[in-house]
């Protein structure tokens, strides 16, 4: 049994040969970038490291889902964040692991040719297909805010839902509405689960939201056959479980008290907390400080650059709150290293301390009690003019 | 019974005689509690609007020239990290410290939830530390109110640590030529024309510099909005011109505390929670140095009273030992 | 009683029991060195909360209400016109001497910042207002006092016959003086606890404090003396005094039951039955207190008991240590700082109060063999 781990894989049963079947996967990646990789993403997920395996068995035997992409009110700031990860690259995502088969800004059709592949597409693989939307739903006046191929975005919207086997609102736009729905909200924007009612929407808000969110979510439904563990939010837990706060790396200055006060200040350039800034980093939970973005390594998010978070994966934060109000501190308790009110301070008794005591009481007591056994009941005798001795 | 002991219990008795009289008599012997100074500077502490980042402790420590702290079970193995110590002491002057309760998940919760709390000096109206130091090294600005110290006056009795009823003052244990410690309100830089550290860096005006009047004011209006009203929150020193701090206003306890206690302090303190679980104590109305300096006064009122008695204890001492010389 | 029969006992003085104290105090010595090289917390446990403990509480409070027994027999002698307590009169004025010398002493190590000490005597910086301030002035000038009190015996011992004559002219006045101080800061001793309002209990916390204050310093006074003369008289087998310590015990009973009756109408008429019997450490003390107090005024005040010297040196001891409690409960025991705070004196602390303490006793046997303070003679 020692050999079966959690993942349920039997390592004793994987030959070289099998091994050797990785290389050249995923666009030319070796063998060995290839595990890399699969490996990463179930790190991402918080999946064991043999997880990793069973993504790289997905990733070349399962057969590509087609991917439906739809844009509906945003500034295609989610798929530019797309285009831009490395690990795999672009062309492995959309050749090799999934099949974008419709994707308004990648298609290489346009028009009514394209329109026509997407039905194509929806009714081939009706109930395999993955959908994914981009940008908020207008929904007034019949969503005529925003309309692709003549038709109103939201009917497209749920048109393509219909057979879909899961649906992923990529962005923040997607997810809770973004700018758009923001007071006054003129077009009726709304996020993608709201014009979905009874279907599960898996959120990856962000603006834009890092791909490899979104790349692991895909990867795991490929594994796993099903959506990763959400939150109450629908956000997948892997990515959106923890508060900014508790992993950003000005976490010292804010717990030490120094503050930037205004852009360009010293505090600004010396790296110290942005919260005075208005940073929603203490109410934002979203892992941006420990995967960073744009593959440059560790400070690449805003925060590392000197902005301050702007709470863009929460629903009431980003686009609702005003840049420079305060956050609101959500660490779930106050840290352990709080003084209490009535914390218990100053030295007890030490048995050292009780036995001097004690010994002093002794002491006070043998003494009179001898004191008193050496007198006599009546000293009068004494007061006798011969003076004798009791 | 023989005369002299019934003489000396008739004396005794006529010396202690009215002292079973209830406490109206020491409400007589009390003086009258102070009075606000005219230009009394203070400082509000809305525990609501405080996230506890401790900007004012390092903000005081840098301002005050105090060394970082450790708590007492760190200290052995963390030196030299920082950290807060466990209050106030001979080296921290504030100190944010933490009510939880259960699973602490809600803040300004008294069930299942926390609230953070400030502690420094309050310039109490008539302090106890003032009336009880025997050299004058506790002295309260006249115009401004402000406790200051003298540590060059001082002789290290500690009686203004023991007799505070809100345990401000420290004396430096560790060290061989310690002083006493507490918050003098930045004195050193309100004369710069600045304000106390505390109030300054505080990113949310948790802590917020101004007239006491002014202040008293302010309480008074957060307390009348309703809870969930927006409101602007003034930040470092009321009536400034910095950006204010724009939020809901919480449900706040209806008591704002130090407006009465023990006589009345310079510092307002707004809570949600029961200013008790804060470590703020329930206090009378009347300043304890009230009680302390009437008893006193009274008894040595010009030193009529203690001349008298030596008047008689010289004549009758006189008396006595003129006898003693024919004896001896 | 032509002559004056005051002598000095002689004898050996390096005896066992006296090279043991020396022990003790070199030991307290060496901490109190420590103290001094690095700071009140290397020795002590005292803390924000306790800023107190018992260097100033045993050393200086009951340190000096021990010696009240020259304050209180000088009272009875002098003021009263007692005369046939006057052979206990300078045993009483030797032990008021160390209480309060060494009282002082205590004051001086256990100040913070003991080089500022004589602030207390700089005009400007007085400051009337202040307990501390009377109760300081008023010690140094009683152990100025006490010094000229006594110092007969040291003109007796050097001869000094004449100026022991001009002293006695005007001794009257320090005699006077030799009341009114004590009257003053045993009082004032209570008054220093009148600021600390509800952080004492209040079992113990009353407009009254200076009053019981000094009623029990005179009781412990007369104990002291009671104490004191039963010890030596036993020990270096001297005539026993033993007929005028009973004629001074009732008036000693009846002071204690004055007090005792006096305190718990002051409790009745402030409500505070409730903490009496609640359960927690204040009662518990309290009730022990009460008893050790109850003890002695009952053994003081019956004609038959008294007679027993024994259970007078009992009734002594319990008073004492009554007096003593008292002092402790009110200013340690009774008092919550709040905040978590908590006091027990460490082993070093407890060292240097028994060192002083074991200095005291060294200092009588030496003061009492080398001069002439006792009153009697010893038997052939």
């Amino acid at each position: 049994m020692d050999t079966i781990n959690d993942a349920g894989i039997d390592f004793a049963s994987i030959t070289k040969q099998e091994l050797d079947s990785y290389e050249g996967a995923l666009g030319g990646l070796t063998r060995r970038e290839f595990l890399k990789y699969c490996t990463g993403i179930a790190a991402t997920m918080g999946l064991p490291m043999t997880a990793g395996l069973r993504i790289a068995e997905a990733a070349i035997t399962k057969t590509r889902p087609p991917v439906i992409w739809l844009h509906g009110q945003e500034c295609t700031g989610c798929t530019e964040s797309m285009l831009r990860s490395y690990h795999p690259t672009l062309e492995a995502l959309i050749l090799d692991i999934i099949s974008l088969d419709y994707h308004e800004t990648l298609c290489v059709g346009a028009g009514k040719q394209a329109e026509a592949h997407k039905r194509k597409v929806m009714e081939e693989f009706h109930g395999k297909y993955v959908l994914v939307t981009e940008g908020g739903t207008p929904t007034k006046d019949g969503g005529i805010y925003c309309k692709v191929g003549g038709k109103p975005h939201v009917e497209h919207v749920r048109e393509a839902a219909e057979g879909a086997a899961a649906i992923i609102a990529i962005g923040s736009c997607a997810s809770w509405g973004g700018i758009q729905a923001a007071h006054p909200n003129p077009t009726g924007a709304k996020a993608t689960y709201e014009v979905l009612p009874g279907k599960t929407v898996i959120n990856i808000p962000g603006c834009p939201p890092n791909p490899y969110n979104f790349l692991s979510t895909v990867m795991y439904l490929l594994t796993f056959a099903k959506p990763p563990e959400l939150d109450q939010e629908n956000r997948p837990k892997f990515a959106y479980g923890r508060l900014i706060h508790e992993n950003c790396e000005r976490r010292p200055h804010f717990d030490a008290g120094r503050f930037a006060l205004e852009f360009g200040d010293y505090g600004h350039r010396q790296g110290f907390c942005l919260y005075k800034l208005g940073c929603k980093g203490p109410e934002t939970y979203a892992n941006c400080p420990s995967i960073g973005f744009g593959d440059l390594g560790f400070g690449a998010w805003p925060i590392g650059t000197g902005h301050p978070c702007f709470g863009c994966t929460m629903k009431e934060t980003g686009f609702n709150k005003p840049l420079h109000a305060l956050a609101d501190v959500k660490t779930f308790s106050p840290p352990t290293a709080f003084p209490a009110v009535d914390a218990d301070k100053g030295q007890g008794m030490t048995p050292a301390a009780a036995a001097v005591a004690a010994g002093v009481g002794g002491l006070v007591v043998g003494a009179a009690t001898t004191a008193m056994r050496n007198m006599g009941r009546s000293a009068d005798d004494r007061d006798a003019p011969d003076n004798q001795d009791a | 019974m023989d005369k002299s002991r019934r003489r000396f219990i008739q004396g005794a008795a006529g010396a202690i005689a009215g002292a079973v009289a209830p406490m109206e008599s020491a409400k007589a012997l009390r003086r009258e509690n102070k009075q606000l100074p005219p230009n009394a500077l203070g400082m509000l502490y809305d525990s609501t609007l405080c996230i506890g980042c401790r900007a004012c402790v390092t903000a005081c420590k840098d301002a005050n020239d105090v060394p970082v702290e450790q708590p007492a079970h760190l200290r052995d193995w963390n030196v030299g990290v920082w950290d807060s110590g466990e209050d106030i002491s001979g080296k921290t002057l504030n100190s944010i410290r933490v009510f939880t309760h259960g699973t602490k998940e809600h803040k300004d919760h008294a069930e299942n939830g926390y609230a953070f709390v400030k502690r420094h000096c309050l310039h109490c109206v008539d302090p106890s530390c003032v009336s009880v130091c025997p050299v004058s090294a506790m002295l309260k600005d006249g115009d401004t109110g402000i406790v200051t110290h003298n540590p060059d006056a001082c002789i290290g009795c500690r009686y203004c640590v023991y007799g505070c009823p809100f345990g401000v003052p420290q004396f430096q244990f560790d060290e061989p030529f310690g002083k006493i410690a507490k918050c003098q309100f930045c004195e050193h830089l309100q004369k710069q024309d600045e304000i106390p550290a505390c109030c300054d860096v505080c990113p949310t005006g948790a802590s917020l510099f101004g007239r006491v009047d002014d202040l008293q004011k302010e309480a008074e209006q957060r307390l009348a909005k309703q809870p969930g009203d927006r409101y602007d929150f003034p930040r470092g020193r009321l009536g400034d011109d910095r950006p204010t701090h724009e939020a809901a206003i919480p449900e706040y306890e209806s008591h704002i505390y130090g407006v009465k206690e023990a006589g009345g302090t310079q510092i307002r303190y707004l809570t949600g929670i029961p200013h008790e679980k804060l470590g703020l104590p329930k206090l009378p109305d009347e300043s304890y140095a009230a009680l302390s300096e009437g008893v006193q006064h009274t008894l040595y009122k010009g030193m009529i009273a203690p001349l008298a008695l030596l008047g008689g204890l010289i004549y009758l001492a006189r008396r006595s030992t003129k006898q003693h010389e024919d004896e001896e | 009683m032509a002559q004056d029969t005051h002598q000095p006992l002689g004898g050996e003085l390096l005896t066992k029991p006296f090279l043991f104290l020396g022990l003790l105090f070199a030991i307290a010595v060496y901490f109190l060195v420590t103290r001094f090289i690095f700071g009140l917390g290397s020795v002590t446990h005292l803390n924000g909360g306790y800023p107190w403990g018992i260097w100033v509480v045993v050393d200086v409070i009951i340190g000096t209400a021990f010696g009240c027994g020259g304050f209180a027999m000088a009272l009875l002698v002098y003021i009263f016109n007692k005369g046939e307590y006057h052979p206990l009169m300078r045993p009483a004025l030797l032990g008021g001497l160390f209480g309060y010398t060494l009282g002082g002493m205590a004051v001086i190590f256990d100040l913070g910042r003991y080089w500022n000490f004589y602030n207390l005597l700089l005009p400007w910086y007085a400051q009337p207002s202040s307990v501390m301030f009377e109760v300081a002035l008023c010690v140094m000038a009683y152990i100025l006092v006490l010094w000229i009190e006594f110092s007969p015996a040291f003109l007796e011992r050097f001869g000094l016959t004449n100026a022991k004559r001009k002293l006695k002219r005007f001794l009257y006045i320090i005699i006077a003086l030799g009341v009114l101080l004590p009257t003053l800061h045993q009082s004032s001793l209570g008054s220093l606890l009148l600021v600390m309002g509800s952080q004492l209990s209040p079992l113990w916390y009353t407009v009254w404090l200076p009053l019981w204050f000094l009623l029990t310093a005179i009781a412990m006074g007369y104990g002291i003396v009671i104490l004191e003369s039963t010890l030596v008289t036993n020990a270096f087998k001297l005539s026993s005094e033993q007929r005028i310590l009973r004629k001074l015990s009732p008036i000693v009973g009846w002071l204690l039951a004055a007090f005792l009756v006096l305190r718990f109408l002051d409790l009745l008429a402030r409500g505070q039955v409730a903490p009496m019997f609640a359960a927690d450490m204040n009662a518990l003390m309290f009730w022990i207190e009460i008893l050790m107090f109850v003890i002695p005024t009952v053994i003081l005040i019956s004609p038959v008991r008294r007679i027993d010297q024994r259970q007078m040196f009992l009734a002594a001891l319990l008073l004492l240590g009554a007096g003593s409690l008292y002092r402790i409960n009110a200013f340690l025991v009774a008092y919550a700082p709040g905040n978590g705070w908590s006091y027990f004196p460490s082993a070093p602390e407890l060292m240097v109060t028994i060192g002083v303490i074991a200095l005291e006793i060294m200092l009588y046997l030496v003061f009492v063999k080398k001069l002439p303070v006792l009153h009697g003679t010893r038997p052939a």
